[in-house]
Protein backbone atom coordinates (compact mmCIF):
# COMPACT_ATOMS: atom_id res chain seq x y z
CA UNK A 1 0.00 0.00 0.00
CA UNK A 2 1.28 3.18 -0.45
CA UNK A 3 2.25 6.29 1.28
CA UNK A 4 0.28 9.03 2.36
CA UNK A 5 2.08 11.76 0.39
CA UNK A 6 3.32 14.90 2.87
CA UNK A 7 5.21 18.09 1.63
CA UNK A 8 9.22 16.69 1.85
CA UNK A 9 10.94 19.27 4.26
CA UNK A 10 14.24 19.74 5.86
CA UNK A 11 14.75 21.20 9.08
CA UNK A 12 18.12 22.08 10.31
CA UNK A 13 18.67 21.49 14.15
CA UNK A 14 19.55 24.44 16.02
CA UNK A 15 21.23 24.69 19.35
CA UNK A 16 20.60 27.21 22.58
CA UNK A 17 17.41 28.32 20.90
CA UNK A 18 15.09 27.00 23.88
CA UNK A 19 12.16 28.81 25.93
CA UNK A 20 12.56 28.67 28.80
CA UNK A 21 9.01 29.59 29.36
CA UNK A 22 8.21 26.46 27.23
CA UNK A 23 5.70 28.94 25.37
CA UNK A 24 4.60 26.86 22.33
CA UNK A 25 1.47 26.90 21.09
CA UNK A 26 -0.93 24.18 20.75
CA UNK A 27 -1.31 23.50 16.55
CA UNK A 28 -4.53 22.42 17.25
CA UNK A 29 -7.02 23.17 14.76
CA UNK A 30 -10.58 24.80 14.63
CA UNK A 31 -13.10 23.34 12.37
CA UNK A 32 -16.17 25.11 13.71
CA UNK A 33 -17.53 28.34 15.35
CA UNK A 34 -20.20 27.69 17.95
CA UNK A 35 -20.72 24.57 16.86
CA UNK A 36 -21.06 25.63 13.52
CA UNK A 37 -19.07 23.58 10.62
CA UNK A 38 -16.59 26.64 8.49
CA UNK A 39 -15.90 24.02 5.79
CA UNK A 40 -19.05 24.06 4.15
CA UNK A 41 -19.40 28.19 4.84
CA UNK A 42 -16.56 28.39 2.43
CA UNK A 43 -18.16 26.63 0.19
CA UNK A 44 -20.97 28.62 0.41
CA UNK A 45 -19.74 32.20 0.91
CA UNK A 46 -15.97 31.96 -0.59
CA UNK A 47 -12.62 32.31 0.55
CA UNK A 48 -11.73 34.50 2.87
CA UNK A 49 -14.68 34.46 4.79
CA UNK A 50 -15.04 36.41 7.81
CA UNK A 51 -17.19 34.87 10.67
CA UNK A 52 -18.87 36.48 13.61
CA UNK A 53 -20.43 35.10 16.76
CA UNK A 54 -22.87 36.73 18.25
CA UNK A 55 -22.68 34.36 21.49
CA UNK A 56 -19.45 35.63 22.05
CA UNK A 57 -19.89 39.22 21.50
CA UNK A 58 -22.80 38.70 23.95
CA UNK A 59 -20.96 37.08 26.46
CA UNK A 60 -18.65 39.86 26.67
CA UNK A 61 -20.33 42.65 26.66
CA UNK A 62 -22.21 41.12 29.65
CA UNK A 63 -18.77 40.39 31.18
CA UNK A 64 -17.84 43.82 30.99
CA UNK A 65 -20.94 45.21 32.54
CA UNK A 66 -21.45 42.93 35.01
CA UNK A 67 -17.38 43.54 36.13
CA UNK A 68 -18.23 47.07 36.74
CA UNK A 69 -21.70 47.23 37.70
CA UNK A 70 -20.96 45.24 40.53
CA UNK A 71 -18.56 47.83 41.61
CA UNK A 72 -20.00 51.01 40.54
CA UNK A 73 -23.44 52.04 41.11
CA UNK A 74 -23.88 53.79 37.58
CA UNK A 75 -22.20 52.25 34.69
CA UNK A 76 -22.69 53.12 30.79
CA UNK A 77 -21.13 51.14 28.27
CA UNK A 78 -20.77 53.44 24.85
CA UNK A 79 -19.55 50.78 21.79
CA UNK A 80 -16.97 52.46 19.96
CA UNK A 81 -18.59 52.44 16.27
CA UNK A 82 -15.13 53.21 15.00
CA UNK A 83 -14.14 49.64 16.42
CA UNK A 84 -16.41 47.50 14.34
CA UNK A 85 -19.60 49.46 12.49
CA UNK A 86 -21.42 46.40 11.17
CA UNK A 87 -24.79 47.28 11.49
CA UNK A 88 -25.28 43.98 12.86
CA UNK A 89 -22.57 44.34 15.13
CA UNK A 90 -24.00 47.45 16.45
CA UNK A 91 -27.41 47.07 16.96
CA UNK A 92 -25.91 43.21 18.93
CA UNK A 93 -24.29 45.65 21.22
CA UNK A 94 -27.49 47.99 21.33
CA UNK A 95 -29.56 45.24 22.09
CA UNK A 96 -27.45 44.77 25.18
CA UNK A 97 -27.80 48.48 26.52
CA UNK A 98 -24.31 49.95 24.81
CA UNK A 99 -25.12 53.37 23.56
CA UNK A 100 -23.30 54.26 20.60
CA UNK A 101 -20.00 56.43 20.51
CA UNK A 102 -19.34 58.20 17.46
CA UNK A 103 -16.85 60.12 16.13
CA UNK A 104 -17.63 61.63 13.13
CA UNK A 105 -20.64 62.87 10.58
CA UNK A 106 -20.38 59.71 9.28
CA UNK A 107 -20.48 57.29 12.02
CA UNK A 108 -23.38 59.67 14.19
CA UNK A 109 -25.53 58.96 10.81
CA UNK A 110 -24.61 55.20 11.08
CA UNK A 111 -26.06 55.08 14.86
CA UNK A 112 -28.78 57.15 13.91
CA UNK A 113 -29.51 55.03 10.68
CA UNK A 114 -29.30 51.74 13.15
CA UNK A 115 -31.63 53.52 15.43
CA UNK A 116 -29.93 54.91 17.71
CA UNK A 117 -31.61 57.67 19.19
CA UNK A 118 -29.46 60.74 19.72
CA UNK A 119 -29.70 61.05 23.10
CA UNK A 120 -28.03 57.78 23.46
CA UNK A 121 -25.27 59.24 21.32
CA UNK A 122 -21.46 59.59 22.93
CA UNK A 123 -19.99 62.68 20.29
CA UNK A 124 -16.32 62.60 20.37
CA UNK A 125 -14.10 63.19 18.08
CA UNK A 126 -12.05 66.06 16.89
CA UNK A 127 -13.80 66.86 13.29
CA UNK A 128 -17.35 67.47 13.98
CA UNK A 129 -18.81 69.57 11.00
CA UNK A 130 -21.68 72.46 11.89
CA UNK A 131 -24.61 70.92 10.70
CA UNK A 132 -23.72 67.48 12.53
CA UNK A 133 -22.76 69.32 15.60
CA UNK A 134 -26.28 71.33 15.22
CA UNK A 135 -28.15 68.28 14.72
CA UNK A 136 -26.70 66.43 17.70
CA UNK A 137 -27.23 69.22 20.20
CA UNK A 138 -30.75 69.62 18.82
CA UNK A 139 -31.35 65.16 19.68
CA UNK A 140 -29.78 65.18 23.32
CA UNK A 141 -26.43 63.93 22.21
CA UNK A 142 -23.43 63.37 24.98
CA UNK A 143 -21.30 65.88 23.46
CA UNK A 144 -17.40 65.82 24.12
CA UNK A 145 -15.54 68.86 23.17
CA UNK A 146 -12.37 68.81 21.61
CA UNK A 147 -10.90 72.06 21.34
CA UNK A 148 -12.37 75.68 21.37
CA UNK A 149 -12.88 76.28 18.34
CA UNK A 150 -15.34 73.64 18.50
CA UNK A 151 -16.41 75.49 21.93
CA UNK A 152 -17.18 78.28 20.33
CA UNK A 153 -18.79 76.45 17.04
CA UNK A 154 -21.29 74.93 19.74
CA UNK A 155 -22.23 78.39 21.73
CA UNK A 156 -23.72 79.52 18.74
CA UNK A 157 -25.45 76.27 17.77
CA UNK A 158 -26.77 76.77 20.79
CA UNK A 159 -27.62 80.14 20.65
CA UNK A 160 -29.28 79.49 17.11
CA UNK A 161 -31.47 76.62 18.58
CA UNK A 162 -32.07 79.13 21.71
CA UNK A 163 -31.07 76.48 24.21
CA UNK A 164 -28.62 75.25 26.90
CA UNK A 165 -26.47 72.66 25.69
CA UNK A 166 -25.09 70.11 28.13
CA UNK A 167 -21.22 69.74 27.43
CA UNK A 168 -17.77 67.70 28.17
CA UNK A 169 -14.33 68.20 27.52
CA UNK A 170 -11.99 65.72 26.42
CA UNK A 171 -9.03 66.70 29.00
CA UNK A 172 -5.34 65.19 28.03
CA UNK A 173 -3.08 64.50 30.73
CA UNK A 174 0.48 62.53 32.24
CA UNK A 175 -0.71 59.30 33.86
CA UNK A 176 3.08 58.13 34.14
CA UNK A 177 1.59 55.21 32.55
CA UNK A 178 0.85 55.69 28.85
CA UNK A 179 1.95 58.03 26.20
CA UNK A 180 -0.55 60.78 26.42
CA UNK A 181 -2.69 61.39 23.85
CA UNK A 182 -2.33 65.04 24.04
CA UNK A 183 -3.22 65.70 20.58
CA UNK A 184 -6.59 65.11 21.14
CA UNK A 185 -8.77 67.70 24.22
CA UNK A 186 -7.42 70.44 26.14
CA UNK A 187 -4.37 69.71 28.41
CA UNK A 188 -4.99 69.54 32.06
CA UNK A 189 -1.65 70.54 33.01
CA UNK A 190 -0.68 73.58 30.76
CA UNK A 191 -3.94 74.63 31.98
CA UNK A 192 -5.46 74.69 29.15
CA UNK A 193 -8.53 72.76 30.58
CA UNK A 194 -9.52 74.74 33.16
CA UNK A 195 -9.18 77.81 31.00
CA UNK A 196 -11.81 75.59 28.61
CA UNK A 197 -14.28 75.18 31.88
CA UNK A 198 -14.03 79.06 32.87
CA UNK A 199 -15.28 79.60 29.51
CA UNK A 200 -18.29 77.39 29.42
CA UNK A 201 -19.40 78.44 32.79
CA UNK A 202 -19.12 81.92 31.55
CA UNK A 203 -21.76 80.73 28.34
CA UNK A 204 -25.24 81.28 28.92
CA UNK A 205 -25.55 78.64 26.18
CA UNK A 206 -23.31 76.00 27.72
CA UNK A 207 -23.62 73.55 30.88
CA UNK A 208 -20.28 71.62 31.52
CA UNK A 209 -21.82 68.29 32.46
CA UNK A 210 -19.40 65.46 32.31
CA UNK A 211 -15.36 64.88 32.04
CA UNK A 212 -13.72 62.65 29.46
CA UNK A 213 -10.70 61.01 28.54
CA UNK A 214 -9.04 58.72 27.04
CA UNK A 215 -5.16 57.46 28.06
CA UNK A 216 -4.30 55.17 25.28
CA UNK A 217 -4.66 51.56 23.95
CA UNK A 218 -4.04 48.19 24.36
CA UNK A 219 -3.07 49.22 28.35
CA UNK A 220 -1.95 46.56 29.64
CA UNK A 221 -0.93 47.82 33.04
CA UNK A 222 -4.62 48.79 35.23
CA UNK A 223 -2.33 51.46 37.48
CA UNK A 224 -2.63 53.66 34.42
CA UNK A 225 -6.62 53.69 35.13
CA UNK A 226 -6.19 54.19 38.50
CA UNK A 227 -4.05 57.22 38.02
CA UNK A 228 -6.77 58.69 35.15
CA UNK A 229 -9.12 58.22 38.04
CA UNK A 230 -7.75 59.83 40.40
CA UNK A 231 -6.32 62.82 37.92
CA UNK A 232 -10.17 63.09 36.95
CA UNK A 233 -12.02 63.06 39.85
CA UNK A 234 -9.19 65.63 41.13
CA UNK A 235 -10.08 67.73 38.61
CA UNK A 236 -14.28 67.09 38.80
CA UNK A 237 -13.41 68.54 42.41
CA UNK A 238 -11.63 71.58 41.27
CA UNK A 239 -13.80 72.85 38.66
CA UNK A 240 -17.16 72.09 40.75
CA UNK A 241 -15.61 74.15 43.17
CA UNK A 242 -14.82 77.39 40.78
CA UNK A 243 -17.95 77.10 38.80
CA UNK A 244 -20.38 75.53 40.79
CA UNK A 245 -20.87 73.05 38.10
CA UNK A 246 -22.06 69.33 38.44
CA UNK A 247 -19.86 66.65 37.14
CA UNK A 248 -22.86 64.12 36.20
CA UNK A 249 -20.58 61.61 34.51
CA UNK A 250 -16.52 60.89 33.82
CA UNK A 251 -16.06 59.31 30.49
CA UNK A 252 -12.89 56.99 30.92
CA UNK A 253 -12.75 56.40 27.33
CA UNK A 254 -11.31 52.46 26.54
CA UNK A 255 -8.00 51.20 25.54
CA UNK A 256 -8.68 47.73 27.17
CA UNK A 257 -6.73 44.95 25.81
CA UNK A 258 -7.71 42.50 23.49
CA UNK A 259 -6.12 38.71 24.21
CA UNK A 260 -4.09 39.73 20.89
CA UNK A 261 -0.80 38.88 20.67
CA UNK A 262 1.07 42.42 20.08
CA UNK A 263 4.12 41.94 18.04
CA UNK A 264 6.86 42.24 20.52
CA UNK A 265 5.20 41.14 23.16
CA UNK A 266 7.11 39.02 25.23
CA UNK A 267 4.45 37.09 26.95
CA UNK A 268 1.28 35.20 25.51
CA UNK A 269 -1.67 37.06 25.64
CA UNK A 270 -3.16 35.04 28.17
CA UNK A 271 -0.40 35.84 30.83
CA UNK A 272 -0.44 39.32 30.07
CA UNK A 273 -3.81 40.77 29.38
CA UNK A 274 -5.78 41.63 32.13
CA UNK A 275 -9.43 40.59 32.53
CA UNK A 276 -12.38 43.14 33.06
CA UNK A 277 -12.88 42.50 36.43
CA UNK A 278 -8.81 43.29 37.02
CA UNK A 279 -9.32 46.79 34.86
CA UNK A 280 -12.95 46.87 37.11
CA UNK A 281 -11.24 46.37 40.49
CA UNK A 282 -8.62 48.75 39.63
CA UNK A 283 -11.04 51.79 38.40
CA UNK A 284 -14.19 51.29 40.54
CA UNK A 285 -11.61 50.82 43.54
CA UNK A 286 -9.83 54.26 42.95
CA UNK A 287 -13.14 56.07 42.01
CA UNK A 288 -14.93 54.79 45.46
CA UNK A 289 -12.16 56.16 47.43
CA UNK A 290 -12.06 59.54 45.36
CA UNK A 291 -15.61 60.33 45.67
CA UNK A 292 -16.53 58.58 49.20
CA UNK A 293 -16.83 62.69 50.52
CA UNK A 294 -19.84 63.54 47.88
CA UNK A 295 -22.63 62.19 49.14
CA UNK A 296 -21.84 63.99 52.21
CA UNK A 297 -21.44 67.50 50.50
CA UNK A 298 -24.71 66.48 48.43
CA UNK A 299 -23.22 65.60 45.03
CA UNK A 300 -24.58 62.98 43.02
CA UNK A 301 -22.27 59.83 42.02
CA UNK A 302 -20.78 60.70 38.52
CA UNK A 303 -21.91 57.88 36.08
CA UNK A 304 -18.78 56.09 35.01
CA UNK A 305 -18.95 56.04 31.20
CA UNK A 306 -16.71 53.12 29.80
CA UNK A 307 -15.94 53.35 25.53
CA UNK A 308 -14.61 50.19 25.45
CA UNK A 309 -14.04 48.56 21.51
CA UNK A 310 -11.64 45.94 21.10
CA UNK A 311 -11.54 44.43 24.14
CA UNK A 312 -15.43 43.64 23.52
CA UNK A 313 -15.27 42.35 19.20
CA UNK A 314 -11.90 41.15 18.91
CA UNK A 315 -12.23 37.55 19.72
CA UNK A 316 -15.93 37.41 18.48
CA UNK A 317 -14.73 37.37 14.83
CA UNK A 318 -12.35 34.59 13.02
CA UNK A 319 -11.09 35.47 9.13
CA UNK A 320 -10.75 32.61 7.42
CA UNK A 321 -8.45 32.08 4.73
CA UNK A 322 -7.52 29.89 2.02
CA UNK A 323 -4.04 28.84 0.81
CA UNK A 324 -3.15 29.63 -2.69
CA UNK A 325 0.65 29.41 -3.74
CA UNK A 326 3.76 28.30 -1.44
CA UNK A 327 7.27 28.44 -2.44
CA UNK A 328 10.68 28.10 -0.34
CA UNK A 329 12.37 31.60 0.47
CA UNK A 330 16.19 31.73 -0.11
CA UNK A 331 16.82 31.69 3.19
CA UNK A 332 15.26 27.94 3.66
CA UNK A 333 12.01 29.10 5.04
CA UNK A 334 8.73 28.57 3.65
CA UNK A 335 6.32 30.63 2.45
CA UNK A 336 2.61 30.28 2.07
CA UNK A 337 0.75 32.86 0.25
CA UNK A 338 -2.85 33.26 1.46
CA UNK A 339 -6.06 35.05 -0.29
CA UNK A 340 -6.17 37.34 2.60
CA UNK A 341 -3.62 39.90 3.48
CA UNK A 342 -3.50 43.19 5.18
CA UNK A 343 -6.22 44.67 3.04
CA UNK A 344 -8.53 42.60 5.35
CA UNK A 345 -6.62 42.24 7.89
CA UNK A 346 -5.00 45.96 9.24
CA UNK A 347 -4.36 44.22 12.48
CA UNK A 348 -1.35 42.56 10.70
CA UNK A 349 0.58 45.40 11.29
CA UNK A 350 1.08 45.30 15.30
CA UNK A 351 -0.41 41.84 16.24
CA UNK A 352 1.12 38.24 15.57
CA UNK A 353 -2.46 36.63 15.06
CA UNK A 354 -3.08 33.22 16.20
CA UNK A 355 -3.36 31.09 12.92
CA UNK A 356 -4.91 27.31 13.67
CA UNK A 357 -5.47 25.23 10.44
CA UNK A 358 -9.25 24.37 9.61
CA UNK A 359 -8.16 20.96 10.29
CA UNK A 360 -5.31 18.37 11.90
CA UNK A 361 -2.13 18.53 9.43
CA UNK A 362 0.36 16.00 9.00
CA UNK A 363 3.96 16.88 8.78
CA UNK A 364 6.38 18.37 11.29
CA UNK A 365 6.09 22.46 12.05
CA UNK A 366 8.78 24.57 10.58
CA UNK A 367 8.83 28.07 10.55
CA UNK A 368 6.69 29.65 7.67
CA UNK A 369 5.82 33.45 6.41
CA UNK A 370 2.32 33.72 5.45
CA UNK A 371 1.81 36.65 2.67
CA UNK A 372 -0.97 37.97 1.71
CA UNK A 373 -2.04 38.19 -1.77
CA UNK A 374 -1.29 41.89 -2.73
CA UNK A 375 1.45 42.61 -5.04
CA UNK A 376 3.19 44.64 -2.37
CA UNK A 377 5.97 43.48 -0.38
CA UNK A 378 4.28 44.76 2.63
CA UNK A 379 1.64 42.43 2.14
CA UNK A 380 2.80 40.04 5.19
CA UNK A 381 -0.29 37.94 7.54
CA UNK A 382 2.65 36.48 10.06
CA UNK A 383 6.31 37.03 9.25
CA UNK A 384 7.10 34.17 11.11
CA UNK A 385 5.02 31.20 12.78
CA UNK A 386 5.34 27.32 12.90
CA UNK A 387 3.02 25.24 11.03
CA UNK A 388 3.06 22.30 9.32
CA UNK A 389 3.46 21.89 5.38
CA UNK A 390 0.64 23.89 3.96
CA UNK A 391 -0.98 22.52 0.43
CA UNK A 392 -3.20 24.52 -2.21
CA UNK A 393 -6.56 24.66 -1.04
CA UNK A 394 -5.73 24.24 2.65
CA UNK A 395 -7.97 26.88 4.96
CA UNK A 396 -7.15 28.37 8.23
CA UNK A 397 -8.58 30.71 11.14
CA UNK A 398 -6.55 33.93 11.61
CA UNK A 399 -8.27 35.57 15.26
CA UNK A 400 -9.31 37.57 17.23
CA UNK A 401 -10.26 39.83 14.27
CA UNK A 402 -12.62 41.65 15.46
CA UNK A 403 -11.60 44.84 16.43
CA UNK A 404 -10.94 47.53 13.63
CA UNK A 405 -10.30 45.04 10.53
CA UNK A 406 -13.67 45.91 9.12
CA UNK A 407 -13.74 49.61 9.67
CA UNK A 408 -9.75 49.72 8.79
CA UNK A 409 -10.10 46.89 5.70
CA UNK A 410 -9.49 48.64 1.99
CA UNK A 411 -10.75 47.89 -1.23
CA UNK A 412 -6.97 47.78 -2.77
CA UNK A 413 -6.12 45.30 -5.38
CA UNK A 414 -8.64 42.59 -4.16
CA UNK A 415 -12.40 43.29 -3.21
CA UNK A 416 -13.55 42.79 0.29
CA UNK A 417 -14.95 39.58 1.36
CA UNK A 418 -18.47 38.85 2.73
CA UNK A 419 -19.17 39.01 6.72
CA UNK A 420 -21.16 36.08 7.98
CA UNK A 421 -22.43 36.47 11.65
CA UNK A 422 -23.51 33.01 13.62
CA UNK A 423 -26.47 33.77 15.89
CA UNK A 424 -27.31 32.79 19.25
CA UNK A 425 -29.34 29.55 17.75
CA UNK A 426 -26.59 28.35 15.10
CA UNK A 427 -27.94 30.15 12.33
CA UNK A 428 -25.65 31.71 9.52
CA UNK A 429 -26.77 35.16 8.24
CA UNK A 430 -24.51 37.36 6.00
CA UNK A 431 -24.26 40.84 7.45
CA UNK A 432 -22.37 42.19 4.36
CA UNK A 433 -22.31 40.77 1.38
CA UNK A 434 -19.42 40.29 -0.80
CA UNK A 435 -18.36 43.36 -2.83
CA UNK A 436 -18.45 43.29 -6.36
CA UNK A 437 -16.61 45.19 -9.28
CA UNK A 438 -20.07 47.19 -9.63
CA UNK A 439 -19.87 48.66 -6.26
CA UNK A 440 -16.42 49.64 -6.67
CA UNK A 441 -16.61 51.18 -9.75
CA UNK A 442 -20.37 51.85 -9.75
CA UNK A 443 -19.08 55.21 -8.09
CA UNK A 444 -16.64 56.26 -10.98
CA UNK A 445 -17.95 58.10 -14.05
CA UNK A 446 -15.70 58.17 -17.00
CA UNK A 447 -15.85 61.35 -19.39
CA UNK A 448 -17.33 60.60 -22.71
CA UNK A 449 -14.30 61.45 -24.64
CA UNK A 450 -12.36 58.59 -22.82
CA UNK A 451 -15.14 55.76 -22.75
CA UNK A 452 -13.81 52.46 -25.04
CA UNK A 453 -14.21 51.93 -28.34
CA UNK A 454 -11.94 55.41 -28.68
CA UNK A 455 -13.38 57.57 -31.26
CA UNK A 456 -9.94 58.04 -32.93
CA UNK A 457 -9.13 54.50 -32.38
CA UNK A 458 -5.79 53.26 -30.53
CA UNK A 459 -2.47 53.90 -31.47
CA UNK A 460 -0.64 50.90 -32.55
CA UNK B 1 10.15 19.11 -16.99
CA UNK B 2 13.74 18.42 -17.77
CA UNK B 3 15.75 16.73 -15.06
CA UNK B 4 18.57 18.53 -15.89
CA UNK B 5 17.72 21.56 -15.33
CA UNK B 6 17.38 21.19 -11.92
CA UNK B 7 19.92 21.92 -9.47
CA UNK B 8 20.53 19.79 -6.21
CA UNK B 9 23.70 19.39 -4.21
CA UNK B 10 26.09 17.79 -5.63
CA UNK B 11 26.48 14.05 -5.33
CA UNK B 12 29.49 13.66 -3.50
CA UNK B 13 27.88 15.72 -0.36
CA UNK B 14 24.66 13.94 -0.37
CA UNK B 15 26.13 10.53 -0.35
CA UNK B 16 28.04 11.04 2.59
CA UNK B 17 24.93 11.93 4.95
CA UNK B 18 24.13 9.18 7.66
CA UNK B 19 20.00 8.77 6.93
CA UNK B 20 17.98 7.08 9.80
CA UNK B 21 14.65 5.48 8.99
CA UNK B 22 13.45 7.60 11.82
CA UNK B 23 14.60 11.07 9.95
CA UNK B 24 17.27 12.11 11.72
CA UNK B 25 20.07 13.51 9.44
CA UNK B 26 23.95 13.54 9.45
CA UNK B 27 26.49 15.34 7.88
CA UNK B 28 29.72 14.20 9.30
CA UNK B 29 31.87 16.82 7.76
CA UNK B 30 30.04 19.70 8.87
CA UNK B 31 28.76 18.21 12.12
CA UNK B 32 25.07 19.26 11.28
CA UNK B 33 22.84 17.01 11.57
CA UNK B 34 18.72 17.83 10.29
CA UNK B 35 14.89 15.82 10.57
CA UNK B 36 13.47 15.13 7.55
CA UNK B 37 10.11 13.48 6.74
CA UNK B 38 9.11 10.65 4.82
CA UNK B 39 8.41 12.20 1.61
CA UNK B 40 12.16 14.13 2.16
CA UNK B 41 13.95 11.04 3.14
CA UNK B 42 12.95 9.00 0.07
CA UNK B 43 13.85 11.90 -2.20
CA UNK B 44 17.36 12.15 -0.50
CA UNK B 45 17.59 8.20 -0.43
CA UNK B 46 17.55 8.60 -4.29
CA UNK B 47 19.28 11.29 -4.56
CA UNK B 48 21.98 9.46 -3.21
CA UNK B 49 21.54 6.80 -5.80
CA UNK B 50 20.30 8.98 -9.03
CA UNK B 51 19.79 12.66 -10.24
CA UNK B 52 17.53 11.20 -12.98
CA UNK B 53 14.67 13.16 -12.95
CA UNK B 54 12.18 11.02 -14.33
CA UNK B 55 13.60 8.35 -11.94
CA UNK B 56 12.83 10.04 -8.58
CA UNK B 57 9.79 11.30 -9.58
CA UNK B 58 8.37 8.04 -10.62
CA UNK B 59 9.86 5.81 -7.74
CA UNK B 60 7.78 8.68 -5.49
CA UNK B 61 4.93 7.65 -7.59
CA UNK B 62 5.27 4.19 -7.22
CA UNK B 63 5.94 5.08 -2.58
CA UNK B 64 3.14 7.26 -2.69
CA UNK B 65 0.24 8.53 -3.32
CA UNK B 66 0.59 11.55 -5.23
CA UNK B 67 0.37 12.84 -9.10
CA UNK B 68 3.26 13.93 -11.42
CA UNK B 69 2.51 17.43 -11.09
CA UNK B 70 2.15 17.62 -7.21
CA UNK B 71 5.71 15.20 -6.71
CA UNK B 72 6.68 17.52 -9.39
CA UNK B 73 6.18 20.82 -7.65
CA UNK B 74 7.34 19.59 -4.28
CA UNK B 75 10.48 18.09 -5.41
CA UNK B 76 11.66 21.42 -7.44
CA UNK B 77 11.00 22.96 -3.76
CA UNK B 78 12.60 20.74 -1.87
CA UNK B 79 15.85 20.73 -4.68
CA UNK B 80 15.28 24.59 -2.93
CA UNK B 81 15.87 23.90 0.62
CA UNK B 82 18.42 21.04 0.11
CA UNK B 83 20.59 23.59 -1.48
CA UNK B 84 20.38 25.78 1.44
CA UNK B 85 21.27 23.52 3.91
CA UNK B 86 23.99 21.12 1.87
CA UNK B 87 25.94 23.94 0.17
Amino acid sequence: MKQTWVKPFLTAHRMGGMNKFGAVRAQNHQSDIDGVEIAPLLEKYGSPLFIVSEKTLRDNVRRLRRAFATRWPKVRHGWSYKTNYLAAICNVLHQEGSWAEVVSEFEYRKARANGVPGSRIIFNGPWKPNDILELAAQEGATIHLDHLDELYALEQVACKLGKQVPVGIRLNFDTGYTDSWSRFGFNLESGAAKDAVQRIAASPWLKLTGLHSHIGTFVLDVRAYSAQIRIMTDFMEQVERDTGCVIEYLDIGGGFASRNALQGMYLPPDQIVPSFEQYAEAICGTLMEATKGRAAAGKPLPTLILETGRAVVDDAEILVTTVVGGKRLPDGRRAAILDAGINLLFTAFWYNHEVKPLRPLNGIAEETVLYGPLCMNIDVVRASIMLPPLNVGESLVIRPVGAYNNTQWMQFIQRRPAVVMVTQNGEVSVIRASEQLEDVSGLEQVPLALQQPFPQGIPA
Amino acid sequence: MNGQAVEFPKQALLTRLALSDSGFVFDPVTGNSFTVNTSGLSILRLLQKTEDWTDIIATLQAEFEVSYSVAERDVLEFATALRSAFK
